[in-house]
């Protein structure tokens, strides 16, 4: 990895809710270099998206980044800023793309009025200036007759047009970071392969670094260098994606690629992983993921495992890395034995 | 377009769909005036086989879901003929049409949706039972407690809500909603593009092994090409209310030949780090179907190299261009359109094979 741009150490973000405490990131770290693309992978419920919040500190009540939790970003402690300053963080050093860009735009205003807010707010441009820079934001990002479309409202254009605004948008201050949170699951795959190449163009010409967070390892094999698996609030793995995918060490990380169908593979029966996600208010003790491991054995279900480096840039949140003989004597998870059963 | 668009004869097929078209009115001003149509599906034919899965795939707005949900007439087609087990279905009364849909059956995408939330799932599995008069009292509780089995639910759950259970679990209460009645077909309408990718392939193999056991055929709507492949035994691509191409599953992806499917099978992201893979990008948005492009619908995005003002002109018929393997171009070779009427429509450039690499992913 390259310099570190942001550090995260030990990032807790807990939600206090009336049937306990949710403790949706427990404990995570890991660093993005810069203008390094990594990618955050894991299913509904492991923490990802409120790890992407966490970090620009959106996060709302219930929901609270807890005593501890250490971000570092461009040398600064992100949990020491003021309100004032943390917004001047958000926008211009650390853009956010989101999932569903309907929701992400107000219905209401033009898209040269959101793109130009953020040259308003953030770089004092007047109206004149900002809807000049609107529409080089658009032509930037690859919309047709921007000149016509910055005047447009969010309901005339298509899903990807508007994806394509939502990332103008976050380009307008050339940040440091953007973070991306599963930009293209709303989009089709032809659309979602436009993007993904924008994005990519875009950030290797500005020198961007991006966090992109998906649950498709297909687009984390195409975008990223380096992966972060998570599962139960805690990374289980992280390796370089070539790594990752040629020697996955974590029985999650083998189950999730196991359960993929490729096109071009081979049409047998789809490896599954048995049971369910837990639920945040109650992680199993012990390793979070043994009652659905194929491996799981005695020390998994009393000893928290911790991470294991496995390789140069390689770490594993699996007792098998002590013990790997294990690995060969495969056997129904818990889960299973029970059957599919209601969380 | 009247091409039977069907591998097999109509004596064989389950299910056989010929020039299904739903159009759908636009109503503009205070009085509803009806200014124009959006042509949802346009002449949409096709056959399904017993014990066969029919893949129908294609992007936001093609029309495979409408085309799904006209041949069950949960909505009514405008024109066409849909033909199940030698029934005329759209000929039914409400009566008929209700005692058809014992044998047809439909899995919805939204597991969180199509379940009402006051029924326990007992309770909706339940439901088929007692309407089609199948079973009563105890015998219908045995087998509400067996088909929950079957899914792989635990029995004892029947008396669970539906907010109780995750995404996956509570497909698999549709799909046992669905085979209460002993369906010979089921729609399945994305059954899983809502659920995370173990899930997923729960159920896909869950799918598949029902499929096995009690000879079902699907009609699998789906835009995820990688699941498609893995479950489909033939493909139907649609484009703006049009089935472009249809073909047995190992040559649509092994030799795709619609530039349209070569492009969708391009986007696919593969999973194997550190292989460029070339891509075809297809520029601009899918068209409104209120207002589709002359000629073949996907030319002003194409990118045959022979593409030429004949293309605006002519609609291409939906022709064999191998054993099997239906597709709608007058560019690909071999065509019933000669090269004298696509001359005379404008036409300057010869058909001619066209497959790029990047369409492709075997041996990537």
């Amino acid at each position: 990895m390259t310099t570190p741009l942001l550090e995260i150490e030990n990032l807790h973000t807990f939600f206090h809710t009336d049937v306990g405490v949710a403790r949706a990131v427990d404990g995570v770290s890991f660093a993005v270099g810069v203008g390094e693309t990594v990618g955050v992978v894991g299913e509904s419920g492991c923490g990802k998206s409120v790890t992407a919040l966490s970090v620009l500190r959106l996060v709302r009540p219930p929901g609270r980044i807890e005593a501890g939790s250490v971000m570092r970003f461009e040398g600064r402690d992100l949990m020491s800023l003021d309100e004032r300053e943390m917004q001047h963080v958000r926008g211009n050093r650390i853009a956010m793309v989101f999932q569903e860009p309907m929701t992400a735009l107000n219905p209401v205003f033009t898209v040269g009025d959101q793109i130009g807010e953020v040259a308003r707010i953030h770089a004092a441009m007047s109206r004149r200036e900002s809807h000049a820079k609107a529409i080089e934001m658009l032509k930037l990002v690859g919309i047709p007759a921007p000149e016509q479309r910055v005047d447009e409202y969010p309901h005339q254009l298509s899903g990807g047009m508007r994806q394509r605004v939502v990332i103008a948008m976050a380009l307008v201050m050339n940040p440091a970071l953007v973070i991306a949170d599963e930009p293209t699951t709303a989009l089709d795959v032809t659309i979602q392969a436009q993007i993904l190449e924008l994005l990519d163009d875009l950030t290797r010409r500005l020198g961007t670094s991006v966090l992109l967070i998906t649950h498709d390892l297909g687009v984390v094999a195409e975008n990223c260098a380096r992966v972060i698996v998570m599962y139960a609030g805690e990374v289980v793995e992280e390796a370089a994606t070539t790594e990752l995918f040629a020697r996955a060490h974590h029985p999650y990380t083998e189950g999730l690629l196991g359960a993929m169908p490729r096109v071009g593979g081979e049409r047998e029966r789809l490896a599954t992983i048995p049971g369910t996600v837990p639920p945040p208010t109650a992680w199993p003790v012990g390793c979070r993921f043994h009652d659905r491991c194929p491996y799981a054995w005695e020390r998994c279900v009393a000893e928290h495992p911790p991470l294991y480096q496995i390789g140069a840039n390689h770490v594993s949140r699996c007792h098998l890395a002590d013990e790997p003989e294990r690995r060969a004597h495969p056997h129904p998870p818990l889960a299973a034995q029970r059957g599919a059963s209601a969380a | 377009m009247t091409a039977p668009a069907g591998t097999r004869a109509s004596a064989a097929s389950l299910l056989s769909v010929r020039d299904l078209t739903k159009h759908f009115p636009i109503r503009r001003g205070v009085f509803g005036h009806v200014s124009g149509q959006v042509r949802a599906v346009d002449g949409v034919s096709f056959d399904v086989a017993a014990g066969e899965t029919l893949a129908l795939v294609g992007e936001s707005g093609c029309g495979k879901s409408t085309t799904g949900r006209a041949i069950l007439r949960l909505i009514e087609p405008t024109s066409g003929t849909v033909r199940f087990d030698g029934q005329d279905v759209l000929a039914l009364g409400a009566g008929e049409l209700r005692r058809l849909r014992r044998r047809m059956q439909i899995v919805f995408q939204d597991p969180f949706s199509s379940l009402n939330p006051r029924m326990s799932i007992g309770a909706i599995v339940r439901e088929g039972l007692t309407i089609h008069r199948i079973a009563e009292g105890s015998a219908a509780d045995a087998r509400v407690r067996q088909l929950l089995e079957e899914v792989g639910l635990r029995p004892e759950y029947a008396s669970r809500y539906p907010h109780e259970f995750s995404g996956g679990q509570r497909q698999r209460v549709g799909i046992a909603r669905a085979l209460s009645v002993e369906p010979r077909f089921i729609v399945c309408d994305e059954p899983v593009s809502a659920l995370d990718v173990s899930v997923q392939a729960q159920v896909v193999n869950l799918l598949q092994d029902l499929q096995r056991d009690r000879g079902l055929a699907y009609l699998f709507i789906a835009h995820d090409l990688s699941v498609v492949e893995h479950i489909a035994d033939r493909v139907a691509v649609m484009y703006l209310g049009h089935v472009v191409e249809l073909a047995p599953v190992a040559r649509l992806y092994g030799e795709p030949i619609m530039p349209y499917t070569q492009a969708l099978l391009s986007a696919v992201p593969a999973p194997v780090p550190g292989v460029e893979r070339e891509r075809i990008l297809l520029t601009g948005d899918v068209p409104s179907p209120a207002n589709p492009p002359s000629g073949c619908v996907f030319h002003p995005r194409c990118q045959h190299p022979a593409r030429d003002a004949a293309c605006a002109r002519i609609v291409p018929p939906l022709e064999e261009k191998a054993a099997g393997h239906w597709a709608a171009c007058i560019k690909q070779p071999p065509t019933t359109v000669s090269w004298e009427q696509q001359q005379a429509a404008g036409g300057t450039n010869p058909p001619e094979f066209f497959l790029p690499r990047a369409a492709l992913h075997r041996g990537t």
